[in-house]
Order: structure tokens, then sequence, then C-alpha cells
């Protein structure tokens, strides 16, 4: 029994491994592809595995469930693992070519498969303290990722982003401390059992609250956002990529999990603020992203609209609505990362992020149009791409839970997000290139295999998610059913000794 | 500023401080101590030792990258987590043997404590890199 | 007892957040020591104070009726050396920043970071 430590445990012998040949840095960029492969290959057998047998569930150190550490996968966890290692694998490939040898040297690869060690972590676990540890696993390693290289601008960046997670970190322990001292256990099942039978007092409700500030600024949402757009930009693209793509969504992946397994008393003070909140996310992120010039600025800003949709999924609350919002997250999760990676390579022919200081890219670059017109218009929703899809079911669930404001806001907002990605087309492919602004000499005109292969491979999936949506979408209606009903859960962690009387 | 005195006691204090760092960590299985601490007092001597002289000549005493240190660490951590799966348990379940001594001591060892002197290489090794790194500067 | 932890854990937490407020990064740091000190301390008020009762009694004796619970306190623990480490990366992180830009006032570093 060991299967479900594995996704934390692959990253942790590839660490082992990389830092083993440390000296040998040509190994270094192999080792890693190797390990993120293997997660990649091992999250795919997970997913299938519990699709035949059910939630797969480990005490670790043979300690009962309410006792001891509980590492816990459903169909939730498995999408979530499945997409992390996609995003470790085109990583990998990526940064071969994209990150600079100074950086290589410096523990890059070490740090990322840290930083995938704390995300796969934080989707396997079922107890909220080893959530905090993995959470911050995660967050050291991606503290040191985004000040590696140490540029003026990059520690400037990362003063926020370290402050403010770190404040999170602190919110989501005093969280932790408050529902401890009250309920006396840190097993998630567990939990989800005593307070379903726990009336509603007052310290639940301030952890509830800890928990969704916590996990608000980790997942940069609505009022708690702004260090995510003054340190996202900072580091190179491939860092950003990986981090955009990933740490966002942890946040999200825990406040799904906390308010469909335990925080459920409440719903009629939680559910139409996460409806208000994850309004005001889409809108002010979409608003703020159409005024920006960097590309990766824009990007970032949308980050935080497209986490909007997410939380809006959770607001409404039904089948749909959950699955609305899983899909979404894996469509954005990949498209978000590809796109990141595409400024990648407009960076490397153009020497700059900087919308209008380049332009002319389709007449040279005709197949960069292509590669960044998939995620894009994704991201936009068009279809059949995959945006258009997890759009139409949160907003088909949103109407037919009768939440019709947040569903037209919902619409609006994807029209927003068109006009910056045409934005980013206008004046990066179709505009002639000003001459008076070339900041740089073109860096490269022929762009590396290994850095175009995984924007490729990234599109390639953006577009099976759009064509084979139905799968995708049973597979999250599954995950999402898994976690509208709690007692599945909690009867696959404490086994049959609970109180029948509570199902 | 290099003084004689600081390099002397720096030089002598460092098997103590190991020696001394064995100890707590033999000790935290059951009172206070443990590889965490214990990984921080021998990088203590080491971080005295590396101000005393320079990082180059502590490095040196320590003949191995600090590096490796931490490598070792993981793995014996890491190694410590599967004995539990050949006796059959769950993961990460603690197996102990214990070895009797003549003297009518006894000697207890088992996976917790092979985690725990992991716990005490990594902690080491990360201790001095970061500061050999940061004093290097 | 547990009133005034409380006052103090509230007392850390003012203090943290005035630190954080502040314009200097060394103060920023000592903030967000403040701001760990007052969590731990608020775990351990939470897990429920009990005076000089052992954790774990071998047999039954009068202890054992009434034990200390030891998650809180290994709880604190990790929480402990996990602030450490991040405070140790905190410190050697500024130390890069004032060497990078000459200064620790987070004030003077606005140049094209407005968004």
């Amino acid at each position: 029994m060991i299967l479900p430590a594995l996704p934390a445990l692959i990253p942790l012998i590839t660490i082992i491994f990389l830092l083993m040949n440390f000296r040998r840095r040509e190994w270094q960029p192999w080792i890693g592809l190797t390990g993120a492969l293997l997660q990649l290959v091992l999250a795919v057998y997970l997913a299938v595995h519990i699709k035949s047998h059910g939630i797969l569930v480990l005490h670790t150190g043979n300690w009962e469930a309410p006792f001891g550490i509980t590492l816990v996968i459903d169909s939730f966890s498995s999408f979530m693992l499945i997409l992390t290692g996609i995003i470790a694998v085109s990583i990998s490939i990526y940064s071969i070519e994209a990150i600079d040898r100074q950086r290589q040297s410096f523990f890059f690869y070490p740090m990322v498969h840290g930083l995938l060690m704390g995300v796969n972590g934080a989707f396997v676990t079922g107890d909220i303290f080893n959530l905090y540890v993995w959470f911050e696993v995660m967050l050291m390693s991606s503290f040191v990722l985004i000040t590696l290289g140490g540029e003026k601008k990059q520690l400037n960046g990362a003063i926020k982003y370290v402050t403010l997670n770190l404040v999170s970190s602190m919110l989501f322990l005093a969280g932790i401390g408050l529902l401890y001292g009250k309920t006396g256990t840190l097993n998630m099942a567990d939990l989800a059992l005593k307070m379903s039978l726990a009336e509603n007092n007052i310290l639940l409700n301030t952890s509830a609250v800890l928990f969704f500030v916590a996990f608000s600024i980790k997942s940069a949402i609505f009022p708690f956002f702004f260090w995510l757009p003054a340190s996202y930009h900072t580091p190179p693209v491939a860092i950003t990529a990986l981090v955009a793509g990933l740490l966002t969504k942890v946040g999200v992946y825990a406040m799904i999990r906390f308010y469909t397994l335990f925080f459920v008393q409440d719903q009629l003070f939680w559910h139409p603020l996460f409806l208000w909140i994850g309004g005001f996310t889409m809108v002010v992120g979409v608003l703020t992203a159409a005024s920006q010039y960097d590309m990766r600025k824009i990007l970032s800003f949308h980050i935080i609209s497209q986490i909007g949709y997410m939380i809006m999924g959770l607001g409404i609350f039904t089948v749909a609505g959950i699955a609305g919002a899983i899909f979404y997250m894996g469509h954005n999760i990949i498209a978000k990362t590809n796109t990141f990676l595409v400024a990648g390579l407009i960076n490397r022919v153009k020497g700059s992020y900087d919308l209008k200081s380049i332009g002319g890219l389709y007449k040279t670059h005709p197949f960069l149009a292509i590669l960044f017109i998939i995620p894009a218009f994704g991201l936009a929703g068009i279809p059949p791409l995959s945006g258009f899809f997890g759009k139409l079911v949160l907003i088909s669930a949103g109407f037919s839970a009768g939440e019709y404001v947040i569903s037209f806001v919902a619409l609006a907002v994807g029209l927003f997000t068109l006009f910056s990605m045409v934005k980013i087309w206008n004046e990066a492919f179709w505009k002639a290139q000003p001459d008076d602004k070339l900041t740089e000499a073109p860096k490269d005109e022929k762009l590396p295999f290994s850095m175009v292969l995984p924007v490729v491979l990234l599109g390639l999936l953006t577009l099976t998610m759009g064509f084979a949506v139905k799968p995708i979408l049973s597979f999250a209606m599954d995950a999402a059913t898994q976690l509208l009903n709690p007692h599945i859960y909690i009867e696959a962690v404490l086994g049959n000794s609970i109180n029948p009387e509570i199902q | 500023m290099k003084s004689h005195i600081l390099q002397i006691a720096a030089a002598r204090l460092l098997p103590v401080t190991i020696l001394l760092s064995l100890l707590v960590f033999y000790r935290g299985h059951n009172e206070p101590g443990g590889g965490f601490i214990g990984g921080l007092m021998a990088s203590a001597g080491f971080i005295f030792y590396a101000m005393a002289f320079d990082t180059a000549e502590a490095e040196k005493k320590l003949r191995v990258s600090p590096l490796y240190l931490i490598v070792t660490g993981l793995s014996l951590a890491f190694l410590s987590t599967l004995p539990a799966l050949f006796m059959g348990n769950p993961f990460f379940t603690g197996e102990w043997i214990s070895i009797y001594l003549p003297f009518e001591a006894k000697l207890k060892l088992g996976t917790p404590m092979l985690f725990d002197l992991g716990v005490y290489f990594t902690v080491w090794g990360i201790m001095l890199t970061v500061i050999f790194n940061v004093m290097e500067e | 007892m547990e009133t005034l932890l409380a006052i103090v854990i509230g007392v850390l937490f003012a203090a943290g957040v005035y630190l954080l407020l502040r314009r200097s990064i060394v103060k920023l740091i000592l903030g967000i020591m403040l701001l760990s000190h007052g969590t731990n301390l608020l775990i351990f008020v939470a897990g429920g104070l009990i005076k000089g009762q052992p954790q774990f009694t071998p047999g039954m004796t009068d202890a054992a009726a009434n034990p200390t619970d030891p998650i809180p306190q290994a709880l604190i623990l990790t929480a402990i050396v996990i602030g450490f480490g991040i405070t140790a990366f905190f410190l050697a992180l500024m130390y890069r920043f004032y060497k990078a830009t000459g200064t620790e006032d987070l004030d003077e570093l606005k140049e094209g970071e407005r968004v």
C-alpha cells in the first residue's frame, strides 16, 4: 500500500537524483523530464484505478483514520494530478532551452520538483494540517523559483509575493488552530462528520472565514489579488507559466474541497458570497487586463478573471456547477500555461514582451500565430475550443440554478477576454513592426524545437478538450457528484465505523 | 578579521559540537532533542568554523559538498518508509528491532530513527548550503 | 490563563500587522515573525490548557483521566520549523534585495511597478 503516496514521492525521488548528479548539468533536464513523465503516467494510472476501484485511501504509518495522516485520492484529486503531470512535462521540455545556464545550475530543477511535490501532496492529502505543510513546501519552492536569478525587479516582485503568501499561511494556520480547538480533529472526513453534528457556533464560522481569506489570497480572488500582477511577470516565462498554471488552482482546489466537504452548514451565507466574489473577480481582472500593454501582465490579470469562473461554479453549488468549475480548471491550467509559453516564444523572437514595441509576427512566423490563437481563443471561449464548453456548462448551470446576474456577467466577461486576446493578436501579429521601437536586436529568428513542442502539445490538448468534451465532462461530473455527496468520501476514509443515522 | 583565538576555538569546538549533536539526535526519540535540533547543532559547528576561517576552509573540513548531505538525508528519509512495505504494513509504519548489548544494555533501532537521521542530514546540509552561499557573496 | 494568552495573541497580531505596514523591509520580516508567533500561541491555546499533566501515562493513574493533548504541540513544532525556514529565506532575500538596490525602504522602488 504505497500507491496514494506516490504522487508526492516521485518528485522527492527525482529531487534526490537531481541533487546527486548536481555537477553534471547536462543531465539535469533529462532527469527532471523523466520524473515529470513518471508523474503523468502515475496520475493517469491512478485515475483509471479509481474509476474501477473507488476512492483510494492510505492510512500512513498504520494509524487509523482520525488519528494519523490519511492520504485520499478521489476523482477530483486524480483529475488535478493528471493536470499537474501535464504541466510538469511541458515545463520540463520547455525549460531545456528557455532557462539560462546560470539559473539551471542554481537549483532550478530541484525547485521545480519541490513545487510539484507540494502541489501533488496538497491534492492527495486528507488532513488539514498536512495540507498546510504541503502548501508551505509548494510556497517555499515557488519563493526560490520566483527570486531565482536575483534581478532587481524580480526581488521587488518577490517581496510582495512572499509577504502576502505568508500572511495567508498564518491565517490558514490560525483557522486550523481554531477548528482543532473546537472539533478536536484534523482529518477532513472526521471533520465533516463532527461538523454535521455540531450546531453552528461562532468558532466554526470564524475559522471558515479565516480559511476563506487564506485561500482567497492564495488563489488571487477579488479583494486579495494584488500580489499576483505585481510579481508574476518578473521571473523568466517558464517559471511564470508553471506558477501561473498551478499555484492559484491549488488554492481553488482547497476551497472547493473545504466548502463542499465540511463547511456546508451555512449555505445561505457562503453561496451568495461566492457568487458575488466570483463576479467581482471576473470583472476586475478582465477590465484591468484591458488597460495593460505588457503581454505577461495582460495574461496575469486574466488569471484572476478566470479564477472568478471557478468560484462561480462553487457558488452555484449544483452538480453541473461544480463539474463546470472542475472542467474549467482543467481547461484553464492547460490554456493559461500555454499562453504564457507562447508569450515566451514571442519574446524569444522579438526580445520584448511589450506590445507597443513588437509587431509583424504574422508575416515572419505564421506558425506562431496559429500556436497563439488556439490557447488564446480557448481562454476567450470560442467554439469549438475547451473554454467554450467550460463556460457553456457553467453558464447553463447558472441559468438552471436561477442565478441570472452572475451568468450574464460571465457572458460579458467572456467578451472582454476576447477583446484582450484580440489586442495581443492585433499588436503582436498583425500590426507592422514599429521600427523606432526595437529595443533589442531580435535574439533568435529560429525557435528551438524543445520550446515549440510543449506549446504544440498543449494546443492539441486544448483542441482535444474541445472535440472530446464528452468523456472529460463526464469525468468532471463524476468528480462533482462525489464532492456533493460527502458521505462517499467519509465512508471511504473512516470505514464502516461511523454512525449510520448521519448519512 | 582573522582572529587567532577564534580560529583555535572553532577548530577545537567542531568535534565537540558534532558529538553533542549526535547525542541530542539519539536522545531525541523519547526525550527532548531529535534530528532537527541535532542537524542545527552540527551545522552551527561548521558555520562557526567558516566564520573563523572562511567557507572554502570549512567545506574542506567537511570533505563533501553540503549538497551530498542533503542527498544522503533525503535518501535516508525515503528509505526509512520502505521497510514497512516488506512487513506488509501500510507505507510509513514504524518498524523496530532491539539489539541486546552486553551489560544488559539495549539498543532500540527503528525506521522512525532512520527517518530522524535523514532529517538530521537534510537540515545540516540545507543550513550549510544556504549559509555558505550567503557568506560567499 | 486563557484570557491572558488571548490578550497576548491579540497584541502579537496587532504589532505584527503594524510592522507589516511599515516601509522598512526589516520591520516587514519582524512583523511576519510576530504574526507567526501569534498563530503558534493561538494553536496552543485552542488545544486547551491543562496544567502539569503528562501526555501519555503508562497504567491508569489519576493523570490518565485528564491528559494533555499532544497534537497542538506537534502542530506548533511543525509550524515553528516551517517558520524558521521561511524566516531564513526571507533574511537571505532581504540581503540580496539590499545588495541589489542599496536600500531597505520599499517605497523607493516604484519604477514602473504601478499596476
